[in-house]
């Protein structure tokens, strides 16, 4: 048996792969929903139930749903232009505090309309920083941006709690280690009422057009996928490598920035060392998931919501772990793969 | 100020030194000979949670401790053996890849632990490895608890590295290994199968990788949490390019490295409340990205290091 | 010469996809014979061999040696009935030692240690036995592309190869290096080995080989002694029609357009280059000839405006250039082909109408305040394949799907199309065949009759006498003074491949400051 390349990649099958990826991921996690003695279809019903079956579960659905498109548009938009940002958790953290250092510091007082979009500015400028001292060491020194971006992960996870116990502390939490809260001028508007659901998720939706619009249309996005595809005929064709790179840094950490910064402003109004449960390594997934393509991602972050939501409410009245959900999403990036790889070749003999 | 320096004089650093840099030690060594192959292994931090778990379960589940640190090494090579599957034949990429097998892993891990055991206010322990005194070595002044006073599976790390370094260098087997992650394809030309090398290497790797995480809870702590893995597995992979891909080398720089950490274990305790404790954790990370800074041009990387191989295709 | 062949490939039919890459080919080699398959780029040649070495399974078809039929697919086989491969691409690890390079595979994987006294011992005896030199404990990343190659070929007669193939051996070496090359070969034959050389060159299997297989379109067309055939029959076998190359017709040439003065440039990796002079004129065509590996590529890619030169004077349009960029090449009105389509020139995964207009997407003509004019790109794209015959090509078609000589076609087209004043062609042949090598020389001379000032960088000695007005060599990074076409010959040009420019002044009576 061996594998040849297709001439074409047939459309019906990357619109297939995906949903094959979602499916055998799906089809692994009932063996081990059936392995904990549960029975397997009634589980995947009380998922879809959580996810969907009320306004309340809708709306956490959507809330989740939110910060899983920012992060995933961060992942794509750098894979895309062979740029491994795996700090996603990182910049996500870092746009958090960012937006809670500036609104709790000086945003007192100030209008929503000029409060909204200065913090999230200020989150995405936090989370570009972040990417831009792995880019720069890969620039600098040649240093393979998968691993320092990783590091970084946990540098910034321990900057953030050394804030949110020293200086950004909250001296009203009763001792627990959280930043003092951004007022509420900076908070994002609420979708639906009484729920957590927040203007958040129009906002990512909006992001993942402009970046559809970006890669698809703009020299920009020609060069940034130029330089990924073939870096040595980038080269040669004039494109400048160094800048393409530093933009698309800024674009996929400004990304995972705003991702935290939203957060922060749409659901919490305070930082946590617990804010985040992975939304950056599972933005990757949700990009691989899509394709890398931006609306994609809209899709793929809402399954990735629904496994997590659903998955919650299951395990409450069943005897198994909400960690299947992790276990669901992460298989599916593996099946993604296999899959991605069927498109571009078939078996022969 | 004294005091900082006192710190060296003291055995119980040196005897941290080598318990920090027992499971650093496997997983470099496990990532190396993934690398010598010409596969990058990004899995190594999920490898190495499993490991933990499962190492911890089967010795809670009434398993001898070895049978825990074997269980932790046939699982790690069971994920390896899903790396190799995914990157060898199907060529996909590793980056990728390794880091699925990362999130897999290490939420699979969580699924299990949590089956297995019930959620409680503090988590069950085992009793685990005890330090194993080497008759007339134990004696020795400051060297002696130092050095000779450790758990079995320390001794089993630094002996891991001499046999792998004998492997690589001295004998055909490490040869054809060498020359599959060089140029899989004149390994090929030379009769030598690359994809049964790279398999055999990755499975090998993430073996080492597993047992390195099961130290964990089998000799360094008594329980298992999550994220107790804490990037281990990420210092692993930097640890390997600060060693130029030299098993002997990791070794050293697996134990610098946990001389670092020990020292600044208690150099916190000496300096108090005056820097925050965060800034002293942060420091393992930070030297990891520093070694990566200065060792990244000069190292010589195996040159067919995260190519695919496919047979017939150049 | 025995009555039994040694080695003989029985029927072998291989096929990639849709394309035919064997057609049932039979081919047999006697003890003690070389034979020369040749064919042009794409005929079949590796891929037989690759078959041959078990690199490759064929569709259908048998290999034998020595009467026994090996097994398909296994390398190992091969190795151990005595046959030996020597890659055009060398299967080396730059970063072991030539002992270890040639001990791999050798032993067991299961020996716990390696016997590297005894193996010491037979390189140095296998090595003296032909007279191939070279220091077992260097790292072969060290070695010049000569000395690779003799540990490529000490590898399979350290196994007791007593079938050598060579996959286009001189590709990389001198005419020296060559000749030293085929004697070596005709020593082992001599010795009782049996040798088959794959090569595109017809100077070369008539001159090294005992019998000749033609291959065309993956399948056996001719056979012939070499003492019995000449260059121009084995030129129509390999072609299969008679494909006249276009010559250059005189002309004047008018004002210097590029220039360069005791240039250096120093470059990490590959080769750079150091005093470095030469001057182009409008409508005159330079041939840049050289072996492999000398300093082609950082020569490219200086006059490309990709690299900056340390020292040294740049002198484009009479400006010296203080700040080379690929926009102000392109925007000063340099053309450029690339030496390798695939790894420079085209990004396979993109459409032809991005790869058309990627090196000139910042013109006003195709994109305004960042946004992408695509109709404006896809027409000019359209015009090119009109206008260049490029076959097979729509606008969106991703360029990977192009064959070599029709995305050749496009390259050359993107920038002939914009009416270049200087065109920078770097081995703008290879790897193509003759139709497309006629195609892309006559546009060439096109662009040289119509003013632009053409620098040829070639490996290939007929294509710069046929094309060129002046003549280079280059020689480890450094420029011999040019001679005038109408004087050189091949060997002239060979020794000054060499890096014997002073002794060919000598030995033709002729200084170079005459041209």
């Amino acid at each position: 048996m061996r594998f040849e390349r297709r001439a074409h990649r047939p459309l019906i099958l990357v619109v297939l792969a995906p949903l094959f990826a979602i499916g055998a991921a799906l089809a692994i996690a009932g063996f081990l929903i059936a392995l904990a003695g549960a029975p397997v279809l009634d589980a995947f019903w009380q998922i879809l139930k959580g996810a969907f079956g009320s306004r309340l579960g809708i709306s956490e659905t959507l809330t989740r749903t939110t910060p899983l498109i920012f992060t995933g548009l961060a992942a794509a938009v750098a894979f895309r232009a062979r740029l491994w940002n795996i700090g996603g958790e990182g910049q996500f953290y870092m746009g958090a505090i960012g937006v809670a250092a500036l609104a709790s510091g000086i945003m007192a007082g100030w209008p929503p309309v000029a409060a909204i979009p200065v913090a999230m500015l200020a989150g995405a400028i936090a989370g570009m920083v972040t990417l831009l001292v792995p880019l720069g060491l890969r620039l600098r020194f040649g240093v393979d941006e998968v691993v320092t971006s990783l590091l970084l992960n946990f540098v910034v996870l321990l900057f953030v709690s050394m804030l949110i116990e020293g200086t950004l502390k909250d001296p009203l939490a009763f001792g627990w280690p959280q930043s003092v809260p951004i007022p509420e001028a900076a908070e994002l508007p609420e979708l639906m009422a009484r729920t957590r659901l927040h203007a958040g998720l129009l906002i990512a939706v909006v992001a993942a057009l402009l970046v559809q619009f970006v890669q698809a249309r703009t020299r920009f996005g020609m060069q940034s996928r130029a330089a990924g595809l073939n870096a040595a005929a980038a080269r040669f064709a004039g494109v400048p490598l160094g800048v393409t790179l530093v933009k698309v840094a800024c674009l996929s950490g400004g990304l995972a920035g705003l991702a935290g910064a939203i957060e922060v402003m749409g659901v919490k109004g305070y930082v946590t060392t617990d804010l985040s449960p992975g939304y950056g390594y599972a933005g990757i997934i949700v990009a691989m998931l899509a394709g890398l393509h931006p609306v994609g991602v809209v899709a793929a972050a809402l399954f990735a919501a629904v496994m997590f939501v659903g998955a919650d409410s299951m395990s409450r009245g069943m005897a198994i772990p909400t960690y299947i959900a992790d276990v669901t999403v992460a298989l599916s990036l593996l099946t993604m793969l296999l899959a991605l790889f069927f498109t571009q070749y078939r078996i022969r003999r | 100020m004294m005091e900082l320096f006192d710190i060296f004089a003291s055995a119980g650093l040196w005897a941290a030194v080598l318990r920090i840099a027992t499971p650093l030690i496997f997983g470099t060594l496990g990532a190396l000979l993934c690398e010598r192959a010409g596969v990058l292994n990004l899995g190594i931090e999920g490898i190495m949670t499993f490991g933990a778990m499962i190492g911890w379960l089967t010795v809670y589940q009434g398993g001898d401790l070895w049978a825990g640190l074997l269980a932790a090494a046939l699982f790690g090579g069971l994920f390896g053996l899903l790396h190799a599957v995914l990157t060898v034949p199907f060529g996909l990429s590793q980056h990728v890849t390794g880091l699925g097998i990362t999130l897999f892993a290490s939420s699979l891990s969580y699924y299990v632990f949590r089956l297995a055991v019930p959620v409680a206010s503090s988590p069950p322990t085992i009793e685990p490895f005890q330090p194993l005194r080497i008759p007339l070595l134990s004696d020795l002044p400051l060297l002696g608890p130092a050095l000779f006073n450790q758990t079995a599976p320390t001794y089993l790390a630094i002996a891991a590295a001499l046999i792998l370094s004998y492997i690589l260098f001295r004998t055909p087997l490490g040869l054809a290994v060498r020359m599959t992650g060089e140029n899989p394809h004149g390994a090929e030309a030379q009769g030598v199968n690359p994809v049964a090398i790279r398999f055999g290497a990755i499975i090998t790797g993430s073996a080492l990788m597993g047992v390195g995480g099961s130290f964990l809870t089998l000799s360094a702590f008594n329980s298992f949490f999550p994220t107790m893995v804490q990037g281990r597995g990420w210092v692993c992979i930097a640890l390997v390019v600060f060693a130029s891909w030299r098993p002997g080398r990791a070794l050293f720089g697996a134990l610098l490295f946990a001389l670092f950490d020990a020292y600044q274990l208690r150099l916190q305790t000496v300096v108090g409340k005056a820097v925050p404790y965060q800034v002293f954790l942060m420091i393992p990370y930070i030297l990891s990205i520093a070694a990566l800074a200065v060792m990244a041009r000069r190292a010589r990387v195996p040159q067919a290091l995260m190519q695919a191989y496919r047979r017939g295709e150049r | 010469m025995t009555a039994s062949p040694v080695l003989e490939l029985r029927n072998i039919t291989k096929s990639f996809g849709d394309t035919l890459a064997n057609e049932s080919v039979s081919v047999a080699l006697a003890r003690g014979e070389v034979l020369a398959l040749l064919g042009e780029n794409g005929a079949g040649k590796t891929t037989l061999m690759s078959i041959l070495f078990g690199h490759y399974t064929p569709d259908s078809g048998t290999v034998h040696v020595e009467g026994r039929e090996l097994p398909h697919g296994k390398p190992r086989a091969a190795i151990r009935a005595g046959v030996g491969m020597v890659h055009q691409h060398f299967s080396l690890a730059a970063n072991l030692t030539v002992l270890e390079n040639v001990m791999t595979g050798t032993e067991s994987l299961l020996r716990v240690k390696s016997d590297t006294r005894a193996a010491r011992a037979r390189l140095a005896e296998v090595s003296e036995r032909f007279g191939l030199i070279v220091d077992p404990d260097a790292r072969v990343g060290d070695l010049s592309v000569g000395e690779q190659q003799r540990v490529e070929i000490l590898k399979a007669l350290y196994n007791d190869a007593r079938i050598l193939i060579l996959d286009e051996p001189t590709a990389v070496l001198t005419n020296i290096e060559a000749e030293m090359l085929f004697r070596t070969l005709r020593d082992m034959a001599r010795q009782g080995l049996s040798l088959i050389f794959i090569s595109h060159k017809l100077h070369e299997v008539l001159a090294a080989a005992d019998r000749i297989v033609v291959l065309r379109g993956g399948k056996v067309v001719a056979e012939r002694r070499a003492a019995e055939t000449s260059k121009e029959e084995l030129a129509e076998l390999m072609v299969g029609r008679r494909v006249a190359r276009p010559r250059r017709e005189t002309a004047t040439p008018g004002e210097t357009v590029l220039e360069a003065r005791n240039v250096r440039v120093s470059s990490a990796g590959g080769k750079g280059l150091s005093q470095v002079d030469f001057s182009l004129r409008a409508g005159e065509m330079l041939g840049i000839i050289g072996v492999s590996g000398n300093g082609q590529t950082a020569l490219a890619h200086l006059v490309s405006g990709l690299v900056r030169h340390e020292e040294g004077d740049l002198i484009l349009f009479g400006e010296p250039v203080r700040d080379p960029s690929v926009r102000a090449f392109i925007e000063a009105g340099v053309g450029r082909v690339p030496e390798d389509r695939n790894t420079e020139g085209a990004i396979g995964d993109m459409t032809i109408w991005e790869n058309a207009v990627l090196e000139r997407i910042w013109s006003p003509a195709f994109s305004r305040h960042g946004m992408i004019d695509r109709g404006a790109a896809r027409q000019f794209a359209a015009e090119v394949i009109e206008a260049f015959d490029v076959r097979g090509g729509t606008p969106d078609k991703r360029i990977r799907l192009l064959s070599g000589g029709n995305m050749q076609k496009l390259i050359l087209g993107r920038n002939l199309h914009e009416q270049p004043k200087i065109l920078i062609a770097a081995q703008p042949t290879r790897g193509l065949d003759e139709g497309a090598i006629a195609a892309v020389h006559t546009r060439l001379l096109e662009a040289r009759k119509s003013g632009a000032g053409v620098l040829l960088i070639s490996e290939d000695l007929d294509e710069v006498l046929q094309l060129a007005d002046r003549i280079q060599a280059i020689v480890k990074g450094r420029l011999s003074p040019p001679v005038a076409a109408e004087e050189a010959d091949a060997r002239m040009l060979g020794l000054m491949m060499a890096g014997d420019w002073q002794q060919t002044a000598r030995d033709t009576g002729r200084g170079f400051d005459a041209v």
